[in-house]
This record gives structure tokens, sequence and C-alpha cells, in this order.
């Protein structure tokens, strides 16, 4: 249960630690808040032969809006994403989801550019990414470059990352006032990983349904949208009828895999169930505030 | 390359300089390389909760964070919690209310407590046991513990100091 000896760098730009990696040839991790990569480094799952801590790279830090997107830097803690009042105000879907990540002492420490580079189909935030219509900012040494979050899962565990590039950044494009969201999870215990977990995002300039993001996680191989549930939301009103259509058409969406927690069906009959509540209860924000 | 390197950081108010081996976790220094074994280690994976210390001011688990990481940071340790009397009144609540039995869970227990009260002052049953999602106890049954959280976060709301902890409770 101890890590194997690696070295350890700690450097203070990105340029730094682009060139640390490079020299290890392929043998180094970078470590940001370590609450994941420690775990696998104590069980040896992973042994780099270099540690390379990115956690002092100014440039990695920062919360800032710049025009129509919220700029977080990779090193964004996840206590931040619980409590800042920009990411409350901007980016509702990942204050809503935050208190589900982890325990509280976890969440002083994890970062979400971590948590997206690591990108674990059961995590909370690389989910959201999706439902935000967030953009990635990689950086490597071709340069830097934004890739859309619907295209920067690619499958378990793997990214648009390359061996070697940082995750500098998420933008967020900033919450409209026409737009509602909400978060939920089913866990067996609070602050474990969830069986099925959702976020939705719908714009409604008026009383229909103009857009609507809808990903869930833990119910595939990276976290997914669900576009046959959102095609049935798109200019609806959102009642009983749509909500059931929706809930119906998941199955087009879904295809959990046999994993031994839970049998597939439960899964997707669990995704159906929480994508009711949550719905009925978007349905209940816009009763109320008409 | 994986040699002990140079690391200057401050535990419970005194700074040190160490050379410490890249691999070794802020919970295995603590307790082995200054004898300071308040700190436990149970699963050694972020699960338990034992392990936890203030980093900063705010708890972290001393296993899911290597002594390098650590360097240039402020630790508090439940030893020096203990000496300044910061979290006497939670340790005089745990006694009253029976809330250890084995003792194992308490030094993480009181870190989480530290850390909840400084973010919320009065937090319901329900926030106190999701503080406490990521501390086990495999001896109390956490009702006590919640208990014991819950009086004290009144009395500092109400403006009761901290009374220092003594083995017989007058
Ligand atoms: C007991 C426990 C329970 C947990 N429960 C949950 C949970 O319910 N939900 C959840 O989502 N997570 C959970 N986590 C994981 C936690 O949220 C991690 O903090 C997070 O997944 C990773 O962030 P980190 O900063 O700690 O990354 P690290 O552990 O430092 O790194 C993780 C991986 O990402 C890479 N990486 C990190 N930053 C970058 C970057 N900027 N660019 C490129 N690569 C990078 C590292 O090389 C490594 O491979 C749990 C962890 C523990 C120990
Ligand atoms: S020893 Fe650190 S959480 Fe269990
Ligand atoms: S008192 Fe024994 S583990 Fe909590």
């Amino acid at each position: 249960m101890k890590a194997r000896a690696f070295d350890y760098i700690r450097p203070a730009t990105v340029a730094e630690a682009l060139a640390a990696f490079a020299e290890a040839e392929g043998d180094a991790s970078y470590i940001a808040g370590g609450q994941s990569l420690i775990p696998a480094l104590a069980l040896r799952l992973q042994a780099p032969a270099r540690l390379i801590d990115i956690g002092h790279i100014a440039a990695l830090r920062g919360i800032a809006v710049e025009d129509g997107w919220l700029r977080l830097g990779a090193l964004t803690r996840h206590v931040e994403a619980h409590d800042h009042p920009l990411i409350a105000v901007h980016a509702p879907l990942l204050a809503l989801a935050a208190p589900y990540v982890a325990h509280p002492a976890i969440r002083n420490r994890g970062t979400l550019g971590g948590s997206v580079a690591l990108a674990d189909p059961a995590s909370e935030f690389p989910a959201m990414m999706l439902a935000m219509a967030a953009e990635i900012e990689i950086v490597g040494a071709e340069g830097t470059r934004r890739v859309p979050a619907d295209a920067f899962f690619q499958d378990l565990y793997q990214t648009a990352l390359e061996p070697g590039e940082l995750l500098a950044a998420l933008h967020i494009p900033v919450a409209r006032p026409e737009q509602r969201c909400a978060f939920d999870e089913i866990a067996r215990r609070r602050g474990d990983y969830a069986l099925v977990g959702c976020g939705i995002r719908l714009t409604m300039p008026r009383d229909r349904v103009e857009e609507a993001h809808i990903a869930f996680l833990a119910v595939g191989p990276t976290p997914m949208r669900a576009p046959a549930a959102e095609a049935a939301l798109i200019g609806a009103r959102l009642d009983a009828e749509a909500i059931r259509r929706a809930q119906a058409a998941l199955a087009r969406d879904l295809d959990p895999p046999e994993d031994g927690e839970v049998p597939p069906a439960m899964r997707l009959h669990l995704a159906r169930v929480l994508l009711g509540r949550l719905l009925g209860r978007l349905q209940d924000q816009i009763a109320e505030a008409a | 390359m994986s040699a002990p390197l140079p690391v200057t950081l401050t535990v419970n108010g005194e700074t040190l300089s160490h050379l410490i081996e890249p691999r070794e976790t802020l919970a295995d220094f603590l307790r082995r390389d200054l004898g300071l074994t308040g700190t436990h280690t149970g699963c050694e994976m972020g699960v338990c909760g034992a392990c936890l210390v203030m980093l900063d001011g705010v708890p972290v688990h001393a296993c899911l964070i290597f002594a390098v990481q650590a360097a240039g940071a402020d630790i508090a340790t439940v030893e020096g919690l203990t000496e300044s009397a910061a979290v006497a009144d939670l340790q005089r609540a745990f006694h009253e209310r029976n809330a250890l039995q084995c003792g194992f869970c308490t030094p993480g227990m009181l870190i989480t407590a530290q850390g909840l009260l400084a973010r919320t002052s009065v937090p319901s049953r329900a926030e106190i046991r999701d503080a406490l999602s990521g501390n086990y106890c495999r001896c109390t049954g956490y009702e006590a513990i919640v208990d014991a959280i819950e009086t004290v976060a009144h009395k500092r709301a109400a403006g009761e100091a901290a009374p220092r902890f003594t083995e017989e409770p007058a």
C-alpha cells in the first residue's frame, strides 16, 4: 500500500512542466490535487518514474468571466465549485453537483482539471461539462487548442488529451436567464460514487423548450449526452406527456454495460427515474415562476 | 533522482526542515519522522478519514498528499489543535457524550468537526452527517458524534469560549 519510488518535480510554468514530461520519455505523471492519482500509486495501479506537480503553476489558476465565457483554471478546486460566487451565478450546474463529489476533505484538494482530465465516467464534473456545453483548453508542445466537451470524452478514461499535454482551463458559456438547470444522483451512500447521476440544462426563452442538454454519469464508458431524450423535449412544453416521452426515449440513448454492481436493466431504470424526477423538478420551478 | 529532497514546512506552529523521500506520504512523515502518532492511518486511500489534518486551515487527508507536496504549507495535527486548545470544547463534548469508544477515528472526527464549524457556524444534523460521510467509525454508530458536534456548534454560536480539556471534567 505504498507508492513505488519516483522523482518529484515542481515546475513554476507550463513550459517547464511540458519539458519535464518530455524529458521523462513517457514515464511520468502530472499530479494536481492527487485525490485520484495517489490512491492509484498506493495500489501500484500506476508507477511512473517521475511525478510532475502542477499545483504551483499560476497560469493554471484563476476564475474569471471573459466575453460571455467563464474561465476556470485547471487547478480550481472542488470546494470552489461549491462556494465561489462566480461559479454559482455563471455555472450553476457545477455548484449543484459539487456537494455530491466525494467528501469535504477531498473537495479541499481535488481539482476540476484533474477530474475532467481523468474522465472517470462515474464522476460528476466531466458529465457537467457536457450538460453545460463547455470547451476544454489544452496546452502542449504544439500550442493551445480548445475542444468542445462533446469531442473531449472519447472512451473509457480516454480523452482528447495527448500524452504529455496539460488541461489548462475549462471554458463555460455563462448561464443565461432563460436557462434552467437541475442535478441529482442516486448513490448507495452520500459521498459514494453514484449508481447513476444526471445534469440537465434547458433553454426556454418562452414556455417551450428551445434547446436541451441532458448528460448522464455512470451509465457507460464515458459521461454521456442523451440525444433522443433531448429531441423528445425540443419544441414541447415541459408537461407530464413530454417528460414521459423523454423517459421512454432514454432506451435509445443508453446501453449501460454489465459491471457486476447492478444489472444494466436496473441502471437504465434508475436513469429513467432520475430523469423524470429532475424534469418534474424543473416543471415545478416553471410553475412557481409563472 | 528519487533521492530525498529538502523540504521546509510548518507543523503545529514550528517551522521544520527535513530530507524527505518523495514517495513518503504526509501521514507517514508525521507519524514516523516526527512521532506525531495522533494522525492515524487506516485505509491509506482516502476512504476512512482517520488521517485528516489541517493544511493551511482546511481539512485534508494526510494519506492523499506526499510530504514533499506540503513544502511551504502550514500543517496542524490533532496534537497541535489539542495543545492550542482550539478543539478543547469538542474534546470535552466527545468525552461527555461518549462519542468515542476505541478512539481510532477520533482525531479525524475532530478535524472534520473543526473544519465544518469554521465553514458553517450552526450546521443542521443532516449537514453534520454529510460532513462526516468521509469519516468511518466502527464503534459508536455516529449518533453520539453528531450530538457532540451539534452541542459545540450551539455553544460556540452563543459565544462560549473553548474551555481547556482536562482528563476529569469538573
Ligand atoms: C474516497 C474518494 C471518493 C471520491 N469520490 C468521488 C466522487 O464521488 N465523484 C468524483 O467525481 N470524484 C470522486 N473522487 C475523486 C476526486 O474527485 C479527485 O480529486 C478527482 O477525480 C481528480 O482530481 P485531482 O486534482 O485530485 O487529480 P489527480 O489525482 O492529481 O490527477 C488525476 C489524473 O488526472 C491527471 N491530471 C490532473 N490534472 C491534470 C491537468 N491539468 N492536465 C492533464 N492531466 C491532469 C493526472 O495525471 C492523473 O492521471 C473521490 C476520491 C476519493 C479518494
Ligand atoms: S488513512 Fe487516510 S483516509 Fe484512511
Ligand atoms: S470510536 Fe472506534 S472507530 Fe470510532
